[in-house]
């Protein structure tokens, strides 16, 4: 089922978590939202579920509005970073309770409600544990437990509400692989809400990056990454490094030296230059480059990550290096950025 | 989970690495042998030492029986009512925010600090045929001062807070989320509340029941003034153990306080293993 946001803001007492957000969800992606906390991802998952209700602006699902039904109307699949089981109910009767408490002749059978919840178990790989209670599970069994009952109720949209955040890490990189696994097999329309980028951008067909109310950008993982559109995207997602900098004569100076960047369509003046610490080029000399004295070096995983300071005003930036690259032994680098970018300086 | 003690038996567990497990259980059981025990037996004792047919004599006798039935069962009823509006009130005071939710909260406490018997005179006054509710209900033919439906007014009263006190700090406990998973399942406002907050709520609100109830079986100060205390009729049990007191009968007063002690006794275990049921399911 297509989901559409269009034009929503939502207040809480006057306060906007959400700033006239836009959104086309197509049928059968898996959208992360992702930003840091604050940002209104969680009400926009919300409101798309119909826990919240918007101060302005309208949802479909396909072409109805679904902005004026009731939570119960929408057939969502809801599920929480907390699981949010029933705890006194068996694993079994968690599964099957929305189909349970239908009406009249669209209720199937008990026989059939038990026969729907075992299937789910098995998709979910649980089988087996249909008596169990709850509280008899691990976190990772629970989350799994709560997926296979919004399932159940076989919704237009599947929403999850940071569904990995309690869980440790092991856990949540398995139960990542196998989310995808369950979405490439059942098609649902799924969103999902994430700060942890690295989640969003492994697991999404898209990502939305939000941040203070408003999305800041919309893509696959590499839009996202690649070509951020914003400083704050630039900033949030991966590492990167920023200068202050300015534009003259299409040519991107640092102070008062040019660094062998052209930019001939920015707008000139003062400007920030932002770009990846590992997508740089390192050189001998320095006519059009940035040079600067090493502060500190430290070794991380695979790279060595360096801190330079740059002129002057001794601005830091990172950059990183193979591990074995003799530059890390001298005082000073140079170095040029690959791929990067330059936003007016605000 | 709670550990599964079947194959240990009888075994003292030393619950934690902090000392003093040995002088506190020490000092609980001595306590308790003192405060409960020791009057508890006493009271066994004197009634042992009537000899099986005269107490069963006073045990059979109508006037007890109709006591004891007077007591339990208004008792049940009131307790029974109590798990109903209790909880009403509990999830009022729980949910929703209102100007002077704070003085209505601290009016349930009332029943607790208030004496009994001016509870009873209380009541007494406003459902005497000639009170301000008592007239208003005497023309619908509903006589409560003086008779049965009088002692469960005053044992409602007595026991409404035990019920709002235990299921009060539970129902805080809800979990938002639950209610939110539920309605997003489809589940109606009422199916919501009987199949997944009521369940949840259960343990706390037998437990709020059982206390209300043993209150109820044991209190005297209000009934009194409103039951009118007619033999046979609205007479209970603690009333009677004072008649027979006063008869200078020890041992009719004993053997009835015995069977009260046993009754309640059984009555507070069922009570308990159910719970014990329940808190086990819903871990």
């Amino acid at each position: 089922m297509e989901v559409r946001v269009a034009n929503v803001r939502k207040e809480f007492e006057r306060f906007p978590a959400l700033h006239d957000v836009s959104l086309d969800i197509k049928s059968g992606e898996l959208i992360a939202l992702l930003g840091p906390s604050g940002s209104g991802k969680t009400t926009l998952l919300r409101l798309i579920a119909g826990l919240e209700r918007p101060t302005r602006g309208k949802i479909f699902f396909g072409d109805e509005d679904a902005s004026q039904k009731s939570i119960q109307e929408r057939n969502v699949g809801f599920v929480f970073q907390h699981y949010a089981l029933f705890r006194h109910m068996t694993v079994a009767d968690n599964i099957g309770f929305g189909l349970k408490v239908r009406h009249g002749s669209s209720r199937p059978p008990a026989q059939e409600i038990r026969r729907r919840a075992s299937e789910l178990l098995d998709l979910v790989q649980l089988s087996g544990l249909e008596k169990r209670y709850p509280a008899q599970l691990s976190g990772g069994q629970r989350q799994r437990v709560a997926l296979a009952r919004a399932m159940a109720i076989e919704p237009k949209v599947l929403l999850l509400d940071e569904p990995f955040g309690a869980l440790d890490a092991q856990v949540r990189r398995e139960l990542r692989r196998w989310l995808r696994e369950i979405h490439d097999r059942t098609g649902h329309t799924t969103v999902f809400v994430t700060h942890d980028q690295e989640e969003a951008l492994e697991l999404a067909d898209r990502v939305v990056v939000m941040s203070q109310g408003r999305i800041e950008q919309v893509g696959t993982a590499d839009d996202i990454y690649d070509t951020p559109n914003s400083p704050f995207v630039y900033g949030f997602i991966g590492e990167s490094s920023s200068l202050p900098v300015k534009v003259e004569n299409g040519e991107i100076w640092l102070a008062d030296r040019p660094i062998g960047l052209s930019a001939p369509h920015a707008p000139e003046g003062d400007a920030t230059l932002y770009f990846r610490p590992h997508d740089v080029e390192l050189l001998d000399g320095c006519s059009g480059c940035i040079a600067g004295t090493v502060a500190a070096s430290r070794r991380v995983a695979g790279t060595r990550r360096v801190e330079l300071e740059i002129g002057g005003e001794r601005q830091r930036v990172e950059i990183e290096l193979p591990v074995d690259h003799p530059a890390a032994q001298k005082s000073r680098v140079a170095f040029r950025p690959g791929r990067w970018k330059l936003f007016p300086a605000a | 989970m709670t550990t599964a003690p079947a194959q240990a038996g009888w075994r003292f567990r030393q619950p934690s690495v902090i000392p003093g497990f040995g002088l506190t259980l020490g000092f609980s059981l001595a306590y308790l042998t003192l405060i409960i025990l020791i009057p508890l037996s006493g009271l066994v004792w004197r009634s042992a030492s009537l000899g099986w047919a005269e107490f069963w004599a006073i045990a059979s006798d109508r006037r007890t029986i109709n006591a004891l039935e007077i007591s339990f069962g208004t008792a049940f009823l009131a307790a029974a009512v109590n798990v109903i509006f209790g909880t009403l009130v509990a999830w009022v005071l729980v949910r929703y925010r209102f100007p002077g939710r704070r003085i209505v909260d601290a009016m349930v406490d009332l029943p607790f600090a208030l004496p009994t018997a001016v509870a009873g005179i209380a009541l007494t006054t406003l459902y005497a045929p000639n009170g301000w509710i008592g007239k208003l209900l005497m023309p619908l033919g509903i006589k409560v001062a003086y008779t049965p439906l009088g002692i469960v007014v005053a044992l409602v009263f007595i026991g409404l807070p035990f019920v709002v006190r235990t299921v009060q700090p539970i129902m805080e406990e809800i979990d938002k989320e639950v209610e939110e998973a539920a309605a997003t399942l489809g589940a109606s406002r009422f199916q919501i509340i009987t199949r997944v907050l009521f369940p949840g709520l259960a343990p706390a609100i037998i437990t709020g029941f059982s206390l209300a109830f043993a209150r109820g079986v044991g209190e005297y100060g209000s009934v009194i003034f409103i039951a009118g205390n007619l033999p046979y009729k609205s007479e209970i049990a603690p009333l009677l153990i004072v008649i027979r007191l006063e008869e200078y009968n020890y041992p009719a007063a004993t053997a009835i306080a015995a069977i009260m002690l046993a009754l309640s006794f059984v009555m507070l275990l069922v009570v308990n293993l159910v719970q014990t049921w329940s808190r086990k399911r819903y871990g």
